[in-house]
């Protein structure tokens, strides 16, 4: 109870500083759909070329080593983790359906680390979308 | 590429990411990024060495 009421004391003047709910939240999805892209709403244009260059360079080579891009399944349990995974790198893995890739079995290591570099692209992705709204919302000072 | 370059480009772009979104100092941002390069590539050397001591 005590520790509840110190953190909406501490979150109220950080929530006066940061920007409204609704640009916070359209901060998260434009974060998550191009990388970095929440970042560069918020000016943060360093940031956001950092995040934009390295998670779409990631997600390049995994495909590249001819990793797997999961689709929607309700099969064994890690592949549906997989899929929610590649799901983060937002229109990265739209892209690559339409276009078809990441579609060939998986058969060698390199195609293995392939496949985890697509997946851990998403999950990174999601961070740092989490991170734009944070700036947004003045959780995160700066 | 081979495994070693796997896991350097894999340290790399997970560093990056790691430095920019659990800091909010740019010097920190990079000293943090750093560490975190270090320790995965190191924690990745530190257990294939354990994986080949447990093989053989």
């Amino acid at each position: 109870m005590i520790a509840t009421e110190m953190a909406n004391n501490v979150q109220v003047p950080a929530r006066a500083a940061g920007r409204s709910s609704s640009m916070a939240f359209l901060v998260l999805i434009a974060g998550w759909l191009v990388p970095g892209a929440g970042h560069f709403l918020l000016g943060k244009w360093i940031r956001g070329l950092l995040l934009l260059v390295t998670l779409v360079l990631m997600f390049s080579v995994g495909v590249a080593l001819r990793g797997k891009i999961y689709s929607p399944n309700t099969g064994d349990l890690l592949d549906i983790l997989n899929f929610a995974g590649d799901l983060g790198t937002g229109l990265l893995f739209f892209a690559a359906k339409i276009f078809d890739l990441g579609q060939a079995a998986v058969v060698t290591a390199t195609a293995d680390y392939g496949t985890k570099f697509i997946v851990v692209a998403g999950l990174l992705n999601v961070i740092a979308a989490v991170d734009a709204h944070s700036l947004a919302t003045g959780r995160k000072a700066s | 590429m081979t495994h070693f370059e796997a896991v350097l480009l894999f340290s790399l772009f997970t560093s990056i990411v790691f430095g920019i979104t659990q800091r909010a100092e740019p010097r920190m941002m990079i000293r943090f990024g750093a560490f975190c390069f270090g320790l995965f590539v190191l924690g990745t050397i530190a257990a294939s060495w354990l994986m080949w001591l447990i093989k053989h």
